[in-house]
């Protein structure tokens, strides 16, 4: 029997993360693109390293600093009285970092790939830095800003490890698709699983579509001089 | 009046250059900067715009300082009263005509003023259309109008008619002209067109290598027999 609250948990933990990935990639990433300091390289690496590292190695460290048995977690737990193990809030501070390079990268080559005279004539016209991102930068990476939103949101979606690792399976509480897909087939319910299976697999393909045709419509002729 | 002494160091691809200038431009003046490519005339554009840190000397304007460098001064591009024509144009594609000349407005101006504007450059059929569908000559003309649109200080043209064709240029000329004109703003052209200098300069510098090689009326510095030439031929 497929129940449908796994489905309502997975979409709201990847909106809410999506939201809050949002709200810290886009300083983060114009930092990248528009800044050079002596560790820029180490802050890259380390937005990147969810892209290489296994879910597990990433799940298994923020277990042990989530745990208020450790002093994080402990302080977590004594000061707001907040526990972040085998806990919805738990998981989306994990997601937001586990997808955190999904959206950072195309938002840092959507600021790379506005021409610079665009901003120089921007300033040359009075107009500050905020007024020149929202004005003439955001609105000229539209395509890297919906392509990072759709695979950070598609990338939660598919996340298993760390889930696994920190969540645990609790009804409503951690039990996403991907991990009741993962307790079905451990009972041998093989019919529901392909049923899950089938619905993350439908979906992700539908997500890189829509990432490749947003791509291609946006970046044919924008900036043709 | 405006008064500019730049040292820098340049280093374009494999060529390097020391750009030592000193010159001044007056009010209500049309000045060229007349030389060949590579003499490093944008550079100074873009330092005088405050988009390029020159490495010593002084930019002021009616006594105050946009640049001095035994002072520390140096305003960024917002605190200098300017208005820029790129040689790429550098419109906002994300803006109609109308949206980009409305985004060069300042704070305190009318909004009729970017009226008045679309009507002086002729854009008006074509002021609710995205920059993408114009042709050269008319991104140029809005590059112009949302450049003097704020009535700055010193308007600073890079090579306005560089990417067109001989006809376009003269309409183009046309319109500095009128703006020119109408609004007798400073304003430094700098090109490598001596045919631009004689239509529009009231005086030109010639530089080369990054020095100045002479200054004066158009007619006394540059070979006036073979512009006389090049005129009849246009």
């Amino acid at each position: 029997m497929v129940d449908p609250a796994p489905f309502l948990l997975t979409l709201k933990l990847a909106l809410v993360s999506t939201v809050i990935l949002f709200l810290i990639s886009l300083p983060i990433a114009y930092a990248l693109a528009y800044s050079s300091f002596r560790l820029k390289p180490v802050i890259e690496a380390v937005v990147s390293l969810p892209l290489i590292l296994p879910p597990s190695v990433l799940g298994f460290y923020l277990l042990l600093a989530f745990s208020p048995e450790r002093s994080f977690g402990g302080f977590l737990d004594r000061v707001f009285d907040l526990r972040l193990v085998f806990t919805f809030s738990g998981l989306v501070i994990s997601s937001v970092i586990y997808s955190l390079p999904f959206m950072v990268q195309p938002f840092q080559s959507g600021f790379r790939m506005i021409p610079r005279g665009l901003i120089d004539a921007s300033y040359t016209l009075g107009k500050t830095r905020l007024q020149t991102l929202i004005h003439v930068l955001l609105p000229n990476m539209r395509a890297s800003l919906i392509t990072g939103s759709i695979l950070a949101f598609a990338h939660t979606i598919g996340e298993f490890g760390v889930v696994l690792m920190i969540g645990g399976s609790i009804p409503e509480e951690t039990r996403v698709v991907s991990i009741a897909l993962y307790d079905e087939v451990q009972a041998m319910h093989y019919g529901t699983a392909n049923i899950y299976a089938a619905i993350l697999l439908a979906f992700s393909f539908v997500v890189l579509v829509t990432v490749y045709t947003i791509n291609q419509r946006f970046t044919n002729n924008l900036f043709r001089p | 009046m405006i008064e500019v002494d730049i040292q820098k160091r340049l280093h374009a691809g494999a060529a390097r250059i020391a750009l030592q200038l000193r010159f001044q431009i007056n009010d209500g003046e049309l000045l060229a900067l007349f030389g060949p490519s590579g003499s490093g005339k944008t550079s100074l554009m873009r330092m005088i715009a405050g988009l390029l840190t020159p490495d010593m000397g002084s930019i002021v304007v009616d006594g105050d300082a946009w640049f001095d460098s035994g002072a520390n001064v140096n305003r960024p591009p917002q605190q200098r009263d300017i208005g820029v024509v790129f040689q790429d144009y550098a419109l906002f594609p994300n803006m109609t005509v109308r949206g980009n000349i409305l985004f060069g407005l300042k704070p305190d101006q009318p909004s009729g003023s970017v009226e008045e504007v679309i009507d002086l450059m002729e854009l008006t059929p074509m002021a609710n259309v995205k920059p993408e569908l114009l042709s050269g000559g008319q991104k140029q003309r809005v590059a112009l109008a949302r450049a003097m649109v704020r009535r700055p200080k010193l308007l600073l043209l890079d090579e306005p008619t560089s990417a067109l064709d001989a006809a376009l240029r003269v309409k183009i000329h046309q319109y500095i002209k009128s703006i020119h004109k109408r609004d007798a703003t400073a304003t430094l052209l700098i090109t490598h067109d001596i045919v631009e200098v004689a239509r529009l300069a009231d005086r030109v510098v010639v530089i080369e290598e990054g020095r100045m090689k002479a200054q004066g009326k158009p007619r006394e510095v540059l070979p006036f027999d073979d512009l006389r030439t090049l005129l009849h031929e246009m």
